[in-house]
């Protein structure tokens, strides 16, 4: 089932053209990755997905209703997750409560959610034992690990992941890896993942190649040629 | 001795009246950047409301509970300012967000335009316009949600702005005909008579402690206790928490910005009303009284820092009782013998508006020394 379609989308800072007419989907249960150069337009798309910025033409559908002129926390209730490039931990508040500001996006927020799912302890462990930290305090790599667990007690239908293993040790990156697969499986979500790690972006079914804001190339991810890889990833 | 715990509990009850307002002004500004020039008459809103329920508990029907009004006026003063808060904010700070400078004048523009305000519509008339606002903006927050999704949601809206309307003009005509004093537009101060039991003093070692300073001081534990609890217990605090440190994330996750925004705002509002209420039973109550605090609130978040509690409390407490010491020339009293040539400066400096330009002068020397305040913030969220 198609989770999200994107169709003809334009977006602009000010007066500068970024997304150029790009069109992609993403099914329930799929990993898509989006690659690209540095600058290309990765981020400016995922915000426009997310609705910090308005796209200026094109449309926008999620789970079959166009989702244009919806804000972006209504977006997130009806079950979109964004997992921000720099991450974007609350940096005062605690471990537990950035977890618990993941739940807003549950069917009547913190009001009615009070426990925090333990399931999140599964995939990243060491979130249990810094619950009462400040979020600011911890490393890159456990910021990381606490977006995605923030991210997923919403219990989205899609993911949206903006360089989520950009500038974290190799130890964390398998980790991350292996426990958004595991929620692809378990959950069957969709993933749109932006991501420049090879080994990563080979776990992904489907891959788009951006290049000045347009989408140059597409395909399954086992199709990937050496000279895509070239081309679009900084390696 | 004596002198000196009278002064400092002088300074106190002044430093007491700083902090509740400036607690509302730093959470405002930490929220939402927005340096509020209109706190001030927020608080002189605060402080007229404290009057009309005064003088409305003196009517034949209340008397006998005329010894509580205080008590009532604080959730008056709270209600009234956090309603005329929540006006502006949704209909001139939400549409400046972002430009410091234009916020800063339209808040302005709109300090001097409450205070206008007071002196020339009768206060009968405020309230009535008071309550069309309170029941405007807060029927549709009782009313079951689904009557605002039908077709005939405008018609909806109509009725409830006429009821309010209605009500409002209602509460004006009885108001202005019941109480004389109401029903005239006046510039002149008024006061506000303390009741009864708070007339007078409690002694304790020869010394003698006005109740009303000692209510006051009671009013700004409470306030304090109330705030803190409310934002780092409640759901709500947090997600205020949350929108102050990363306003674009928070709303990603799932919470409502423009809700936070005027819950804020409210909050905010309300506090310069709780300070208002103090400030009524410190002196009289007049258009200009919020101006008078207004510059010592900012030194307050200045000096203290914002989102710092312990700051903003050492803060208010210091101004306060320096203001106090240097204003009411009590450094004399306290040290008669003082060389002639210091005690001609110290009675230059001994009138309420000297004192503050020397404590804000000592603030602005301070500041160049230390200009993240008292206590700046550390830590590597700061550096990074
Ligand atoms: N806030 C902004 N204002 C103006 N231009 C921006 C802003 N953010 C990014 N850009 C520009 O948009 C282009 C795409 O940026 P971005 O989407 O961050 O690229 P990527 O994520 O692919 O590295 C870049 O040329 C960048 O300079
Ligand atoms: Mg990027």
């Amino acid at each position: 089932m198609t989770l999200l379609e994107i169709k003809g989308m334009n977006t602009y800072y000010g007066e500068s053209h970024i997304i150029r007419d790009v069109d992609m989907s993403v099914k329930s249960g799929e990993m898509v990755c989006l690659i690209g150069r540095n600058g290309v337009g990765k981020t400016t798309l995922l915000k426009t997905l997310i609705g910090l910025l308005k796209p200026k033409s094109g449309e926008i559908l999620f789970d079959g209703n166009s989702i244009n002129r919806t804000a972006p926390h209504n977006r997130a209730k009806s079950g979109i997750a964004y997992v921000p490039q720099g991450r974007e931990i609350i940096p005062y508040l605690t471990v537990e409560e950035n977890l618990k500001l993941g739940m807003e996006a549950l069917q009547g927020g913190l009001v009615k959610n009070k426990k925090i799912d333990t399931f999140i302890y599964e995939l990243f462990p060491i979130l249990k034992t810094f619950l009462n930290r400040k979020g600011g305090d911890l490393s890159g790599g456990q910021q990381q690990q606490l977006a995605i667990g923030r991210a997923l007690l919403g219990q989205p239908k899609l993911l949206l992941l903006d360089e989520p293993t950009e500038g974290i040790q190799p130890n964390i990156v398998k980790d991350i890896e292996s426990a958004v697969r595991r929620i692809i499986n378990e959950r069957g979500i969709g993933v749109l993942l932006v991501e420049q790690h090879l080994h990563f972006v080979r776990q992904a079914d489907k891959y788009y190649a951006m290049q000045r804001g347009g989408i140059v190339a597409s395909g399954p991810t086992k199709d990937l040629s050496k000279s895509v890889i070239e081309n679009f990833l900084n390696v | 001795m004596q002198l000196i715990v009278e002064s400092l509990f002088n300074g106190i009850a002044i430093g007491s009246v700083l902090l509740v307002a400036a607690l509302g002004l730093a959470i405002v500004f930490g929220l939402m950047g927005v340096i509020n020039l209109a706190h001030g008459e927020l608080m002189m809103i605060g402080a007229y409301s404290t009057y009309v329920t005064q003088l409305i508990f003196k009517l034949p029907a209340f008397q006998q509970f005329y010894n509580s009004y205080i008590i009532v006026s604080l959730g008056v003063a709270f209600l009234v300012s956090a309603v005329v808060g929540i006006v502006l904010e949704s209909l001139i700070i939400k549409r400046l967000y972002g430009n410091p400078l234009e916020t800063l004048l339209a808040t302005w523009g709109v300090s001097l335009i409450l205070q206008q305000f007071v002196r020339s519509v009768p206060l009968a008339y405020g309230t009535g316009l008071i309550i069309s606002l309170i029941i405007g903006l807060g029927l549709p927050i009782i009313l079951p949600k689904n009557l605002f999704v039908s077709h005939q949601s405008k018609f909806f809206r109509l009725g409830i702005w006429s009821i309010s309307v209605v009500f409002g003009l209602l509460t004006a005509n009885g108001l202005s005909s019941a109480i004389s004093k109401l029903g005239r537009s006046s510039s002149r101060n008024v006061d506000v008579t303390a009741p009864s039991w708070m007339r007078g003093g409690i002694e304790f070692w020869d010394i003698t402690f006005p109740v009303t300073r000692l209510v006051i001081i009671v009013i700004t534990i409470i306030s304090v206790i109330a705030v803190s609890w409310f934002l780092n217990r409640s759901i709500w605090g947090m997600r205020i928490r949350a929108v102050t440190q990363n306003r674009s994330m928070s709303e990603c996750l799932g919470i409502s910005t423009k809700k936070v925004d005027i819950l804020t705002f409210a909050i905010g509002s309300g506090l310069a009303g709780v300070a208002g209420v103090a400030v009524s039973l410190l002196g009289s109550v007049g258009p200009n009284v919020g101006a008078n605090y207004i510059v010592g609130c900012f030194m307050v978040v200045v000096l203290g820092g914002v989102g710092n509690l312990l700051g903003t409390i050492i803060a208010s407490f210091g101004i306060g009782i320096m203001t106090d010491l240097i204003g009411a020339g009590r450094l004399l009293e306290i040290w008669p013998e003082m060389p002639s040539s210091i005690a001609s400066t110290v009675n230059f400096f001994a009138t309420t508006s000297m004192a503050r330009v020397l404590v804000f002068a000592l603030i602005v020397v301070f500041l160049q020394f230390k200009p993240a305040g008292l206590f700046p913030q550390k830590g590597r969220m700061v550096e990074g």
